[in-house]
């Protein structure tokens, strides 16, 4: 299909680059949807005894590896397939992005018909998780290409997306599922069905709308930086070439220890607020306060991206570390003098910072490795998350469970764990000191090793000839 | 973004193109964030 080809994307004269965002926000307002999964847990525990679970019914456990399958997925796929976005362009790995993601929920209709929760991981955690991956590296280099002057602003409205497609799909999972539902019958498989054929539609706007600059396009007025600041590089770094520099590693670290710190208490939030404040925060409250979080979450992203493009990328990881390390040891003080407000205080700032710090990373790898391969580099860097999904509940979790078994109070069960949190952005926090400027023997070259190596890669996918080194 | 609305006038993206794109993922945004809302205002009940 020729219409997908990167050349047919290109934009003509005229075109308007603030097009562009609004075709990322399809891509990721409908992926976000990841983040709304647990609606259907409950769902999907009384498929066969419908108004309570059946002994064959699926458990909760059973059910949570979807997500936690999906997830990894998403960051190994990313991974894996993050130099073919980078070299076919946005429009196919959008297009193949909603397959995925569409026929995701439809292999998952068909698990659930069938009641066989194999399926369901296959697809909706395999193939959905793959469409995961792709859609969410997808836009990443265009907008970083379309906006020279503010990489941090362009990425942070699309990563924002991410945050807030659990806002659409949350409500309108519960709609649909109460329309289908039946005294005979939950409505799961129907409710997957619409889903994926509207995230279909929705994903395939996005495809079509987006494009990429024309040959030595650059904004108005704008006037790129001839030579390289301190921290913000004018050349470009091959995509594996970037996993033999430190800063690759740094800046891996820098994310594992943001999203592990966010993660751990995002699943968490409703059950700690209400067992660190108990009869204060009520159930109600709790679901309140889990609301606000996720508002935090979306709005820090494009809050705290857009700012990195004032104050630097390592100096916004900087407030990241230190405000998180401050924050966390904080969180004990404010439940031993019963302080909710500066409970949740704390949580939404460190609640922004989380994705913050997915926003603002994309622009931090165009400052250190250029924009040639930064979506393909971005998406290496996102096995970060894959392994902090993991890292983040376990801390949480494991050690609440060590310490109510050994006779400390719920309220205080969290405390050490907080501790734990504070120290991660310690790590963090000397990660990001020692980056500097990556060493040119890194960069590419035209006439040098590395350059012909990534061009003889680039020609034989057959997708580069006639492009721009920064197109 | 200033001097975009100038390339706007050439032959390629108008006015309305963009507030189509825009009310096209807005919408559905500004309406998950209202129930959100609408749900965190219990917190302060």
């Amino acid at each position: 299909m020729s219409f997908l080809e990167r050349n047919r994307t290109v934009a003509k004269p005229g075109f308007n680059r603030w097009m562009v965002p609004p075709a990322a926000l399809c891509i990721h307002l409908c992926i976000g949807q990841a983040y709304a999964f647990s609606v259907f847990n409950l769902p999907m525990t009384k498929l066969l005894g419908i108004t309570q679970s059946d002994p064959s019914d699926w458990s909760i456990p059973e059910l949570g590896w979807i997500f936690s399958v999906a997830i990894f997925v998403l960051g190994f796929s990313a991974a894996f397939f993050g130099r073919w976005v980078e070299e076919g362009g946005p429009r196919r790995a959008m297009f193949t992005a909603a397959l995925c993601w569409a026929g995701g929920f439809l292999i998952s209709a068909i698990g659930v018909y069938i009641h066989n929760i194999w399926v369901v991981y296959f697809g909706y955690g395999f193939v959905g998780g793959c469409g995961l991956g792709i859609g969410y590296i997808s836009p990443v280099s265009t907008l970083i290409k379309w906006f020279p002057d503010r990489p941090g602003m362009a990425t942070g409205m699309a990563i924002m997306g991410f945050g807030g497609g659990a806002f659409i799909a949350s409500p309108l999972s519960v709609w649909l599922m109460s329309k289908f539902s039946t005294p005979t019958h939950v409505g799961v498989a129907e409710t997957f069905i619409i889903m994926g054929a509207v995230y279909f539609v929705f994903m395939m706007v996005g495809a079509f709308l987006v494009r990429v600059p024309a040959a030595n396009w650059k904004p108005e007025g704008y006037t790129p930086p001839v030579q390289a600041s301190k921290l913000i590089t004018t050349s470009d770094v091959y995509v594996y070439e970037a996993l033999k520099t430190p800063q690759f590693w740094f800046i891996w670290v820098i994310l594992c220890v943001n999203v592990t710190a966010g993660i751990g208490v995002i699943g968490q939030a409703s059950a700690m607020s209400q067992e660190m404040f108990p009869g204060h925060i009520t159930a109600i409250a709790a679901a309140g306060f889990v609301g606000l979080m996720s508002l935090f979450n979306m709005v820090g992203r494009f809050f705290w991206a857009s700012t990195s493009d004032y104050i630097g990328r390592k100096n916004t990881y900087f407030v990241f570390t230190v405000l998180g390390f401050a924050l966390y040891c904080a969180v004990p003080y404010t439940g031993s003098v019963g302080s909710v407000a500066g409970f949740v205080l704390c949580f939404l700032v460190i609640i922004s910072m989380y994705g913050g710090g997915f926003a603002t990373v994309p622009a931090y790898l165009r400052d250190m490795f250029g924009t040639r391969y930064v979506g393909a580099i971005h998406g290496l860097l996102i096995t970060a998350w894959s392994m902090a999904g993991i890292f983040g509940p376990v801390l949480v979790n494991y050690i609440r469970e060590y310490n109510i078994t050994h006779g400390v109070p719920k309220a205080q069960a969290y405390n050490v764990t907080m501790y734990i949190m504070a120290g991660l952005f310690v790590i963090g926090f000397i990660c990001n000191l020692f980056i500097k400027a990556v060493h040119e023997r890194h960069h590419m070259q035209s006439d040098g090793a590395l350059g012909a190596a990534a061009e003889a890669g680039a020609a034989k996918a057959g997708r580069l000839t006639g492009q721009p080194a920064n197109a | 973004m200033a001097n975009d609305p100038a390339n706007a006038n050439q032959n390629g993206t108008t006015a309305w193109q963009l507030v189509l794109a825009w009310g096209f993922v807005g919408i559905p945004l500004l309406w998950g964030v209202s129930q959100t809302i609408a749900n965190a205002m219990k917190l302060f009940q």
